[in-house]
């Protein structure tokens, strides 16, 4: 059963129209990836997704009493607002002291709980963030490019972490990601997004696909040839569809 | 005791800073300081309407404050910088606000009164409307706290958490809206922005919530009204700006306070 499914989904600013003819679906307890380049529609998917786009076309669809847990691309915390980490985790209400700290556990930061939010670095501040979505007990956590800022160490820690609460709590992710190779290890199914679904399927599958070449080059062989070496399996190519309109990659 | 002309000067002083103090915080936070400044200035418009269709003066200010407020809202975005955009407006208001009054023959009415207040002659009809209209705003911005706050942090996580941000946007314009026209008679339509933000700003160093933000600002709010009420009794000087100038002085002496805690 899935959680959340796209349907026919296209999405325009004014005359711009930045995706066209997505469908989607994610099932309980998978991660996903999506990865594009700059421009491709990747952040109006998930915004779509959650609700703060309207699509033009298509409609966005989820499961009963579903609940999505959202950590933002980037959030500036403005210097005149005052907010501890406490406070920040109880918006918009109704949460218990004691899901706090369970969060900010699941979070790796337990010692964060009375930090002014401005004064944190920019792991701990992600980390933050993934415990305000976390808080909900959600079935769907929602990623955009949740490691933008951090270092390689940094953002590798974050993916684990991910991992980790996924194997903990048994929510489903669906995650944007510049890191290929880190998408490659960590994701059950990638979708190659370019203003429409280029490719979808396992890691192996994506990587291979002449759509994902076309993209990003061969240069990330290295990470294939890591990933192959610790997931040596057979690939299933039937998930493995193809479209080949690529004139809105010039974009 | 109220019918003391200053004991009715103070608690109105102190109903606008109740309801200028967590409106304030969120003008401060959401940097929309010249949005409020826009919306006051505009009012003069809605008090010569008013005086022209013989309503009542806060009446005619809401509305107009509403509709200035509502057009920025909607126009933002649209070809525009905001601060070009509110420059034209404000400033347009304001100006046709004071053509306006000019043409109204029979009436000779005291524009300074609305330019900057005329605290010392609120009469019981206006404290009335002074303590409902910070009411609803305190009531409104308490019930929409939460996710107003949440909106404010950043607009996605509002959505995800199913909050809408324009409608807490709206709740905000017309918390607004309502805080400029009772807040006129106070202060005036000039000093009503200096009422919103300086509490607020003055508040900022001082704490570490939100909430104790909105608290402390209040009583900032308070502190000045009175205590600049006194001040231009004793030393016969006009009493919004009094006001004004003491909310001034605890800003600069929170920042002080601010700068010596951060050298330590």
């Amino acid at each position: 059963m899935s959680l959340v499914q796209v349907k026919d989904l296209s999405v325009s600013y004014g005359a711009q129209k930045v995706l066209s003819g997505v469908s989607l679906s994610v099932a309980a307890g998978e991660i996903v990836t999506i990865v594009g380049p700059n421009g491709s529609g990747k952040t109006s998917l998930l915004r779509a997704i959650i609700g703060a786009v309207k699509p033009t076309h298509g409609h966005v669809s989820y499961a009963q009493g579903v609940k999505l847990g959202y950590v933002p691309q980037r959030l500036h915390i403005d210097e005149t607002l005052p907010m501890t980490v406490s406070r920040f985790l109880k918006l918009p209400g109704g949460i218990a002291r004691t899901a706090i700290d369970e969060a900010l556990t699941q979070a790796g930061v337990p010692d964060l709980t009375d930090a002014q939010l401005s004064k944190l670095s920019g792991g701990q501040f992600q980390r933050v963030l993934l415990a305000r979505a976390l808080i909900g007990k959600p079935d769907l956590l929602l990623l955009d490019e949740a490691t933008q800022g951090l270092d390689q160490r940094g953002s590798a820690a974050f993916y684990q972490q991910i991992e980790q609460v996924r194997q903990d709590t048994g929510c489903a992710v669906l995650m944007i990601s510049h890191e290929l190779h880190v998408v490659m290890s960590a994701s059950d199914r990638v979708i190659c997004l370019n203003g429409h679904i280029c490719c979808e399927g396992t890691p192996a599958v994506v990587a291979s696909a002449p759509e994902y070449r076309a993209l990003f080059g061969t240069g990330t062989g290295g990470a294939l040839a890591m990933y192959r070496h610790e997931h040596d399996h057979g690939h299933d190519h039937s998930d493995h569809t193809h479209d080949h309109d690529h004139t809105e990659a010039a974009e | 005791m109220l019918d003391d002309f200053m004991v009715r000067a103070a608690l109105a002083g102190i109903g606008v800073a109740f309801a200028a103090a967590p409106l304030g915080c969120f003008v401060v936070w959401r940097r929309m300081a010249y949005f409020g400044d826009a919306t006051a200035h505009a009012a003069i418009l809605g008090v010569a309407l008013s005086l022209a269709f013989s309503m009542s003066i806060f009446v005619g200010a809401v509305i107009v404050a509403l509709v200035m407020a509502l057009t920025v809202s909607f126009l933002s975005g649209r070809g525009y910088a905001m601060d070009t955009l509110l420059g034209v407006l404000a400033h347009s208001a304001l100006a046709f606000g004071l053509v306006a009054v000019s043409f109204l023959s029979g009436i000779r009415i005291d524009l300074m009164a609305y330019l900057f207040g005329d605290i010392l002659a609120v009469s019981h009809d206006d404290l009335a409307v002074i303590w409902g209209g910070a009411l609803l705003v305190m009531l409104l911005i308490c019930w929409r706290w939460s996710a107003l706050l949440t909106s404010t942090l950043n607009e996605d996580l509002a959505y995800a958490s199913g909050i809408n941000p324009k409608r807490e946007q709206l709740a905000l314009t017309i918390a607004l809206a309502v805080t400029v026209a009772v807040a006129i008679k106070v202060v005036g339509v000039l000093l009503i922005a200096a009422m919103l933000i300086i509490p607020a700003a003055a508040a900022r160093p001082l704490s570490r919530t939100p909430e104790g933000m909105a608290m402390i600002a209040g009583l900032i709010g308070t502190l000045s009204a009175v205590v600049g009420l006194r001040a231009a009794y004793v030393f016969d000087t006009p009493a919004g700006p009094s006001i004004v100038c003491v909310a001034a002085i605890t800003f600069l002496l929170s920042s002080v306070l601010k700068g010596v805690q951060s050298t330590r």
